[in-house]
């Protein structure tokens, strides 16, 4: 199939970025988006241009590197997919694809559509562990969990931190992200002792890196390539109050 | 706390509060709307009771006086916090996308933050018009009934045109407003999210047509 795509150029962090249609030709419908890109690139490397700069890395829907908008949906239109998990039988013969970079003002832009998602390793710095002894893993079965905590635990655990769901935001908010990484925690017997820390600090580095409020717009889970479900965002906001009543 | 700044949840929970306590005074104030279904003597009759509310503990008045006060309070720290989460959100996102579709969200969500300018817009009118009757064609203090009839007159059909609209964005805003509200307040199980928002849908629409019942009474000559 033969497409246009209209990508985001922009040198480094200090230059000016544009648009940038580029014509793909002959790509299979069974390439992923990303194997598109790296077609694309080649050709732009042996015409003497500078490939398209993208984060990926497992290119198995796990790590959550592949961050792009396409045609105005972060991860592009197939819900709860990652980029490189979508593939062009998707689009059309003909389409004229949109790709662009998160846009955040806490995700700045390094190259093209490569963003620094650093603020999301902040906001993990804050809280987002437990305090435990190393040492030999204890025995699975040491601490009984219910079955139904240790489900839900289980999915808020499995964000991958990609930024989707502040990509999508109207408000550029990372609430979804944080609410998951206090939730699978805070769910478990281990993650209690720190809960109200956790989720305090958490929050505050959250506010520090520059996203925006939750205004429950529901964006965020409708991107999102694992699901995470919008209710984590009212335990969030629970923990958070009890925190702070706890403390005060 | 030593927080720099006003945590964006602590912001959406004072806008919760505030929200909720205004919600209880629309319908408080709609319950004494619809007495004008039982006649003239009545509806004036309530309306100077409102008056004499806390007698003898408390003089004429001051009931009044401390409820509008704690409703300024309410009104102004939910427009505060909204003003300050609103200025995140942009700040947010400085580089708008070039290709975005329209916001999943409701209609109701979408227009919050333009709704609620149009709500504190309409406030602003209805006190001018029937609290201290300055744009009221009747204006007879203490004839609130006379005063209603002569507002809604058919051949001011641009007042009630004006109400109906407003009533209406109050509508939508409280859909989504007291749904987010119970969120914001902990709200976090699937089935808790069906009910809440079936619940702020029943909550507004009973609030508009109650609302709307009493310009369209006149209108049609129901009442007068």
């Amino acid at each position: 199939m033969d497409i246009k795509v209209r990508v985001w150029r922009q040198a480094g962090p200090a230059a000016d970025g544009k648009m940038v249609t580029y014509d793909v030709k002959d790509i299979s419908a069974d390439a992923s988006f990303l194997e598109m890109l790296d077609v694309l690139n080649e050709q732009l490397i042996l015409d003497g241009d500078d490939p398209i700069a993208f984060d990926h890395d497992c290119r198995e829907g796990i790590c959550g590197m592949c961050s792009m908008v396409i045609d105005g949906t972060p991860h592009g239109p197939e819900r709860a997919t990652t980029t490189c998990q979508l593939h062009m039988r998707h689009f059309n013969d003909g389409d004229v694809i949109d790709v662009e970079p998160w846009r955040a003002a806490a995700f700045p832009v390094v190259k093209d559509l490569v963003v620094d998602r650093t603020a999301f390793d902040r906001i993990i710095q804050a809280g987002g562990y437990i305090s435990a002894p190393t040492g030999t893993a204890p025995d699975a079965h040491a601490m009984p969990i219910p079955k139904k905590d240790a489900d839900a635990a289980f999915e808020a655990a499995t964000c991958i931190g990609c930024g989707a769901c502040v990509a999508a935001c109207p408000n550029g908010s990372a609430m979804l992200f944080t609410a998951a990484k206090v939730a699978h925690l805070g769910l478990m017997p281990q993650g209690q002792p720190e809960r109200d820390t956790r989720v305090l600090d958490m929050l505050q580095a959250q506010d520090d890196a520059g996203f925006g409020g939750c205004t429950n717009m529901g964006e965020c889970t409708t991107v999102c390539p694992k699901g995470i479900p919008l209710t984590l965002i009212g335990r969030l906001n629970s923990d958070y109050r009890k925190a702070v009543t706890r403390k005060s | 706390m030593q927080r720099k700044k006003p945590s964006s949840i602590g912001l959406k929970i004072l806008m919760a509060v505030t929200g909720i306590l205004l919600v209880l005074f629309l319908y408080a104030h709609m319950i004494g709307n619809l007495k004008i279904f039982f006649g003239e003597t009545p509806f004036d009759h309530y309306a100077h009771w409102l008056r004499t509310i806390g007698n003898p503990v408390l003089p004429n008045q001051w009931y009044l006086w401390i409820q509008r006060g704690g409703l300024t309070i309410a009104v102004i720290g939910h427009i505060v916090a909204a003003t300050i989460l609103y200025g995140r959100a942009r700040k947010a996102r400085p580089v708008k996308y070039a290709h975005r579709p329209k916001v999943q969200g409701s209609y109701a969500a979408r227009t919050m933050r333009w709704g609620g300018v149009i709500v504190v817009l309409f406030v602003i009118y209805h006190i001018l018009d029937l609290s201290t009757l300055t744009l009221n064609p009747n204006a007879q203090s203490g004839k609130p009934y006379a005063n209603i009839v002569a507002d809604f007159a058919p051949s001011r059909w641009y007042v009630t045109l004006f109400y109906t609209l407003a009533i209406v964005a109050i509508g939508f805003h409280l859909r989504h407003g007291l749904f987010s509200a119970v969120r914001t307040l902990g709200q976090q199980t699937a089935r808790g999210e069906r009910l809440a928002r079936t619940t702020a849908l029943v909550l507004s629409l009973v609030l508009v047509v109650g609302y709307l019942s009493v310009p369209f009474a006149v209108l049609t000559g129901l009442v007068g």
